[in-house]
């Protein structure tokens, strides 16, 4: 009986009249948790009743204290009939379990109705007692801290890294069951609502039971989504980083002593309970135990969730390869060696963070990703999800193989995610293939010496550039040069990561947000067909979406794109790419060449006129993109750098060899400026439209910046001022002439014009930048294509941008001479001695060996040959395309489909980031980032996930104001509630926010819409760095006291 | 390709003043996005006219969903559902329930009833505003009314704490539910050059010294459930005003109070003779409009009166508002000199107010 859960219901406000006689309403309240309920006395004829209850006490499992959710209902008493429900809060106890978190919830919460929003709110509080659980073989988590933050946690170190945690657990859908015939709709969303909150609370206890078989006390870049599979189930799943996190001690300066009784109470049996059993509760101190320096997650990350017991009762004892650690000499090979053996430990090397700590990434070998297509079936026993594990671990084994390909022994920035339409699913996931450095992943006690070699050993602004493959044996054809940074070490000519940018990373000028947006029409199949369908055009529409990218990325004069995400959306007849990333100019790598375009028709006066016309657009746009962004490269003469780019004879002989069909060619100016011109050959109208729509994605208007990743690199002086939103927008398309280029075309605009709405609706803040644009695309029905954008716009200071940045390029610049030297005693493995003779392998034979593996019907194989053709002159670009043998098994398609990239790392922690102190911090404000910082603030405490999953459905659409009206309030009604839960923690703000859900189904004709919504989120305790002292004396008052804090929430 | 759906949410609620006043002033969407349009912004901007309507689009939503609570300020103070910057909330009430000079002077003093909302659409082809926007001046009206209707203490105190007005904005709407409430006619055509801004001075005026609350703070009222607000005038106190009636009725009083009156003002006053000429029929007129207020008919007939007693008459004669100001002065000072007349308090009370209210209203 290790937990007492303590509730109080004080008060209610701004209710809804219930009885229209009196326009008052008799109010109760019903808590329950589990099975236990307990119920205030009636507060007759008031819309703002003063229960004052007593303390309701549930004695109940910490094991049901993680799953079960606190569920709160607002009820109008009615002598003769049934009583009214007005609405429900549900209120997750999780942040309560673990100390250094919250100590009390006080505070007002909406009260939700799944039908009306929200309807008045109700002030609680809630407490837990715990109790000192002896029980090793428990099967609650409790105290293993959850963040979503994808980097280590402002006030946290890093101890151990211990790496990629995982689980899923499946139950049928509420929705889909029998009884959802009888009841009512409200009766089915709440069902629904407490499954995925209960689902939710499992999910995470078992993630947590894995992190303490790891040795771990936390998991950082949290990420759970569920699966809506219709029929076929709910899928509830998460994947996260199992770290052990110290403290740091001086930000705890700032945490005032909170009087708080419960604190005390918990804080016992964490923190200072001498009973070393205990320890898998979270010791907020570094094991310094050596057998414990490798998890052996081997065997964790694949356990299925039913056999946890098993798991706990057979403790597993780390491998000993730790100790190569403590004699690791200096040099890199032994190194990666002992990094090598560490990670091998694991089954899956992957790291859900995208920012590291400094130090950590090593290099980065390149985007890696797998994509695979289901049919999904009826899960027959939620207890035994072997299917869906079964799916993912494919999936993973081929991730980490590509990974292994590019010479990388891990995988950073991991993500997963799917698209389902009816009962086709495709699972993707992608991530990108580095090489880490052991320090982290194992413990603390080889820091000492190895930490120093390290840190001399890498160049901090440009090693993560550095190819960590071998440039022999190369596992796709790709340019490589001298590093421009260092000169000492072999870059490519372009990166693709779906990490953020390295805080120390030398760029030159400023990033940009860069998409890719891409339609293809399918034709409506059944099951099988469908499936296979869908599997045949992945691979053209990977293709397609790298060849946008890369052209995009050309035409802003940039390198390399970080933050790289791409989804594919599958709806009953089209598939929807969408990829987004942030490009930059890294200073490390070649100055791209510009884009050549190549005419098909011979002869044509008018047309080769045309051509021109539109090369000079090109170039013209470059230029323009060269002076928007910055950039300015230093100017390199080739002497110096030793440049490896290949004769321009053997390139010119290269293309002219594979385009013989092309009279063009052989005048084509392939020295276009020393760089390698990047060769578009319009030789059909589909080329034309993708050579047009390269122009019409518009600059933002100045004054804007927008990035996907977290900051912009070339700005860092922010100001305080932040806005978060989100905005929905969903088109239906005309059926009558869906060809692809028409789709496209509607797609694109789409995405332009909602870009360009953001920067009107937020002029006010220029100059700002918006953050962290994170599009997601879905086809909810036929014709509909729905589009949801989150982000964040911030302010800064233009004069001190300019400064700032300037010293900033400077420094890099001096470390990075510097660091040459450095490099130069430490032979790397390497041959910088070889010269490049590139064997390129001609990137043709490479697509028609793929293609005709993947067994590609000879219709699509003939477009096939035209993209090749294009793709041989972007040969050092388009490295492979891999398509995996289809194999229809067990009534399950598959495809894979892997596009490598050369692309550099990030490791983003933002030390550098100062801004001038903020002016009005209002009380009670509560502020929602998707970013895991607040400009101009610094986070003092973490106080746990917010992770709320909300349904609204509405039977008098019209009367809401149609569509737009239902999806807009629920949406402000879901920032409320988020803002609510974060205030009756104590808190103040919600960092690395995430919608990761937005499923809106209409039927306009019934007069009805549904919506499901899901968001997740640190919360956090900031205070502003002009406001250090103020508010440490004021917060314990926000913390402590209930009636105020809802006071203050309101304001 | 039609948008189905097109929203923003942002976690702080953006709030475009312009497009709010356009939203305030009954604009429909498309006439707003109009009138966005030829304000330039555009050009500005750099935006494109599906830009703009969507933007105005998404304001007027948002809008609609804020004129609930901007019903009752208060709440909109304490929900949480929209993230707005205290400053901005003030912004959004003041200006909600800020109303049209125009609009004003065509209710002020009729009833707040259905059946003057009947007429909201003469006023509006009268005034050129929008019907949308009189509604909602009217209901503003009206609703202020009904609350603060019951209420005792402080009329502007009250109309602040429920409607969280600045002081400016609540002294206006105390105006205009006193006016409301007793239904003084302000439509009739000689009353047409009075500005609301003169009916609002003379409204205050009012309240402070002729109702109930204005004694209030008197210990002698025994009875606190009495109408102890700011809105109904002292029936006692008006009961009693009919004992001036002496002034002009005494013969010798009357003449006692021209000589005084007279001698004090002669050499000061520009209009003396004019002034000597009508002291009679002026003083008739004052006092006799004080000794009528006792019928409720005659306390609507207040302004009207008051214009034709006293306003008019000095108008044709070209008064300058200098010498009227001194003339009121002497006039009330003087009857403090008459021996025979006891009720100095209560003229007082009936002059002090009347003579501002007087002043205010000779203008052309």
């Amino acid at each position: 009986m290790p937990g007492k859960l303590k509730v109080k219901i004080v008060a209610g406000r701004h209710l809804p009249v219930m009885d229209r006689a009196s326009d008052l309403t008799d109010a109760f309240v019903e808590v329950k948790f589990g099975n236990t309920t307990f119920k205030t006395d009636v507060y007759l004829k008031s819309l703002n009743p003063q229960w004052n209850s007593e303390w309701f006490k549930f004695e109940v499992d910490d094991e049901d204290l993680q799953d079960e959710p606190l569920q709160i209902t607002v009820l109008d008493h009615d002598t003769y009939s049934a009583n009214d429900a007005i609405g429900k809060v549900y209120i997750d106890i999780d942040p309560l379990l673990y100390s250094e978190a919250a100590t009390v919830i006080s505070g007002w919460f909406p009260i939700y109705d799944t039908i009306h929003g929200i309807r008045g709110e109700i002030n609680v509080v809630v407490k837990v007692d715990l109790f000192n659980d002896l029980n090793r073989f428990r099967q609650s988590s409790c105290g293993v801290k959850f963040f979503c933050t994808t980097s280590i946690p402002k006030c946290y170190r890093a101890v151990i890294i211990h790496g990629f945690v995982e689980e899923l657990v499946v139950n049928e859908d509420p929705e889909y069951q029998w009884i959802d015939r009888i009841r009512t709709p409200r009766a089915s969303n709440e069902a629904r609502q407490r499954l995925i909150s209960l689902m939710s609370g499992e999910l995470q206890r078992k993630i947590g039971l894995k992190v303490l078989e790891m040795r771990g006390n936390a998991v950082v870049g949290y990420l759970q989504c569920f699966d809506l599979e219709g029929e076929s189930g709910l899928v509830v799943r998460a994947i996260g980083t199992a770290c052990t996190l110290d403290k740091l001690s001086s930000p705890a300066a700032f945490l005032p002593a909170c009087n708080s009784p419960s604190k005390e109470i918990k804080e016992i049996p964490f923190n200072e309970d001498p009973n070393p059993n205990t320890h898998s509760s979270g010791p907020s101190t570094p094991l310094k135990n050596q057998t414990y320096s490798f998890s052996p997650s081997k065997s964790y990350s694949r356990q299925s969730s039913s056999s946890d017991t098993d798991l706990s009762l057979t403790p597993k004892t780390g491998m000993g390869s730790g100790s190569a650690g403590k004699e690791g000499g200096p040099f890199k090979a032994l190194l990666r060696q002992q990094t090598q053996s560490a990670l091998e430990q694991r089954e899956f090397p992957f790291f859900t963070l995208t920012a590291f700590p400094p130090g950590f990434l090593v290099h980065v070998g390149g985007v890696v990703s797998a994509r695979s297509v289901k049919l999904l079936d009826r899960i027959h026993n939620p207890d035994e999800p072997e299917t869906r594990d079964a799916w993912w671990a494919e999936i993973r084994q081929e991730i980490k193989s590509h990974a292994k390909a590019l010479g990388c022994h891990a995988v950073v920035g991991y993500s997963e995610s799917t698209s389902i339409c009816e009962e086709v699913c495709i699972l993707s996931a992608s991530g990108t293939a580095a090489v880490l450095n052991p320090r982290f992943l194992q413990d603390g006690t080889v820091e000492g010496c190895l930490e120093q070699r390290l840190e001399e050993n890498l160049p901090a602004g440009c090693g993560f550039c550095h190819i960590p493959y071998d440039e022999l044996n190369m596992p796709f054809p790709a340019h490589l040069t001298y590093c421009y940074n260092c000169r000492k070490q072999k870059v490519p000519d372009v990166l693709f990561t779906t990490i953020d940018l390295p805080v120390d990373a030398a760029v030159i000028g400023k990033g940009c947000l860069i998409q890719a947006r891409l339609c293809r029409l399918k034709k409506k199949a059944q099951a099988e067909a469908n499936a296979t369908a869908i599997s045949n055009l992945l691979p053209f529409m990977e293709y397609e979406v790298h060849t946008q990218l890369m052209n995009k990325l050309k035409l802003k004069g940039m390198n390399a794109l970080f933050g790289l995400r791409i989804q594919i959306s599958v709806g009953e007849n089209m598939l929807m790419g969408l990829a987004s990333a942030t490009g930059v100019y890294l200073a490390a790598l070649p100055t791209p060449g510009g884009i050549q375009i190549a005419g098909k028709t011979p002869n044509d006066g008018s047309y080769e006129q045309h051509i021109s016309h539109m090369q000079k657009k090109i170039n013209d746009t470059i230029a323009k993109n060269k002076e928007l962004y910055e950039i300015n490269p230093p100017e390199i003469s080739e002497e110096i750098i030793g440049s490896p780019i290949p004769e321009p004879r053997q390139r010119s002989r290269l293309l002219r060899s594979q385009s013989e069909s092309s009279d063009e060619v052989t005048e084509l100016d392939l020295s276009h400026g020393k760089k390698d011109a990047f060769v578009l050959e319009i030789d059909d109208t589909d080329a034309m439209e993708d050579v047009h729509s390269l122009l019409t994605d518009v600059p933002p208007p100045s004054g804007f910046y927008s990035c996907n990743t977290e900051i912009m690199p070339g700005i860092n002086n922010w100001t305080s001022e932040i806005q978060m939103f989100t905005s929905v927008r969903v088109i239906r398309l005309s059926s009558l002439n869906l060809t692809n280029q028409a789709l496209n075309k509607n797609f694109n605009d789409l995405c332009e014009n909602l870009l360009k709405s953001l920067y009107f609706k937020l002029r006010s803040m220029i100059p700002c930048c918006l953050c962290h644009v994170n599009f997601t695309v879905s086809l909810p029905e036929d014709e509909l294509i729905q589009v949801t954008v989150t982000a964040v716009a911030i302010t800064f200071d233009k004069n001190q941008a300019l400064q700032t940045t300037k010293t900033h390029a400077e420094k890099s610049l001096q470390r990075a001479s510097t660091d040459n030297e450095e490099l130069l005693q430490f032979p790397l493995e390497l041959c910088s001695d070889s010269l490049p003779s590139h064997p390129f392998p001609p990137a043709k034979e490479h697509l028609e060996s793929a293609s005709s593996n993947s067994g590609i019907p000879a219709a699509q194989r003939a477009t096939s040959v035209d993209y090749s053709s294009f793709a041989d002159r972007c040969s050092s670009w388009i490295e492979l395309i891999k398509l995996k043998a289809q194999t229809i098994r067990r009534g399950s398609i598959k495809t894979t489909v892997t596009v490598e990239k050369a692309s550099p790392v990030g490791e983003g922690n933002f030390r550098n980031r100062s801004s001038p102190p903020c002016a009005n911090s209002t009380v009670g404000v509560v502020k929602m980032t998707p970013l895991s910082f607040i400009p101009g603030a610094k986070i003092t405490k973490y106080l746990g996930i917010i992770n709320m999953f909300f349904i609204r459905e509405t039977t008098s659409l019209r009367e809401e104001g149609g569509v737009s009206g239902f999806l807009h309030a629920f949406i402000a009604e879901v920032f409320a509630m988020v803002r609510a839960h974060v205030a009756a923690l104590g808190g103040n703000a919600v960092v690395s926010y995430i919608m990761k859900q937005c499923v809106f189904m209409e039927n306009p004709n019934k007069n009805q819409a549904q919506c499901l919504i899901n968001v997740s989120g640190d919360a956090v305790v900031f205070v502003r760095e002009s406001e250090l002292e103020v508010v440490s004396t004021q917060q314990p008052a926000a913390n402590c006291q209930p009636s105020c804090t809802g006071g203050e929430v309101t304001t | 390709m039609t948008s189905e759906l097109d929203i923003f949410v942002g976690n702080t609620t953006l709030i475009d003043e312009d497009v709010y006043r356009l939203w305030l002033d009954g604009y429909s969407v498309s006439d707003a996005v109009a009138l966005r349009v030829r304000s330039g912004i555009l050009e500005q901007t750099g935006a494109t006219a599906a830009v703009l309507q969507s933007d105005t689009m998404d304001h007027y939503r948002t809008f609609q969903m804020l004129e609930r609570l901007l019903h009752a300020p208060p709440k909109l103070l304490h929900q949480l559902i929209f993230q707005i910057p205290p400053s901005r909330q003030a912004l959004l009430i003041e200006r909600y329930y800020t109303f049209d000079e125009a609009f004003v002077r065509e209710v002020l003093g009729k009833k707040l009833s259905k059946g003057t909302k009947k007429d909201l659409d003469d006023i509006s082809t009268k005034t050129g505003i929008t019907l949308k926007s009189c509604r909602r001046q009217f209901d503003n009206f009206k609703r202020v009314f009904k609350v603060v209707e019951e209420m005792r203490g402080s009329l502007v105190d009250n109309i602040q704490q429920h409607f969280l007005l600045s002081d400016r904005l609540a002294r206006d709407y105390a105006a205009i539910v006193f006016f409301a409430n007793n239904r003084f006619e302000t439509g009739k055509k000689k009353l047409q050059y009075l500005s609301f801004g003169d009916f609002a001075f003379c409204a205050e005026l009012m309240i402070q010294n002729w109702t109930l609350g204005a004694v209030g703070e008197a210990p002698t009222d025994p009875d606190p459930q009495a109408d102890d607000m700011d809105m109904d005038l002292d029936k006692e106190f008006l009961q009693d005003l009919k004992e001036l009636k002496v002034l002009v009725a005494d013969k010798d009083l009357l003449d006692l109070h021209k000589s005084l009156v007279c001698t004090a003002l002669r050499g000061k006053l520009g209009v003396f003779s004019e002034m000597e000429a009508n002291f009679k029929n002026l003083s008739r007129g004052l006092v006799n409009v004080a000794a009528k207020l006792t019928h409720n008919k005659d306390v609507r007939d207040l302004f009207v009166d008051l214009v034709e007693k006293f306003v008019e008459p000095c108008r044709s004669d070209h008064w300058p508002l200098n010498d009227v100001r001194l003339f009121l002065n002497q006039y009330s000072a003087s009857v403090h000199s008459l021996d025979g007349f006891r009720h100095q308090a209560l003229w007082d009370r009936y002059m002090g107010t009347l003579r501002g209210c007087l002043l205010r209203l000779c203008h052309d």
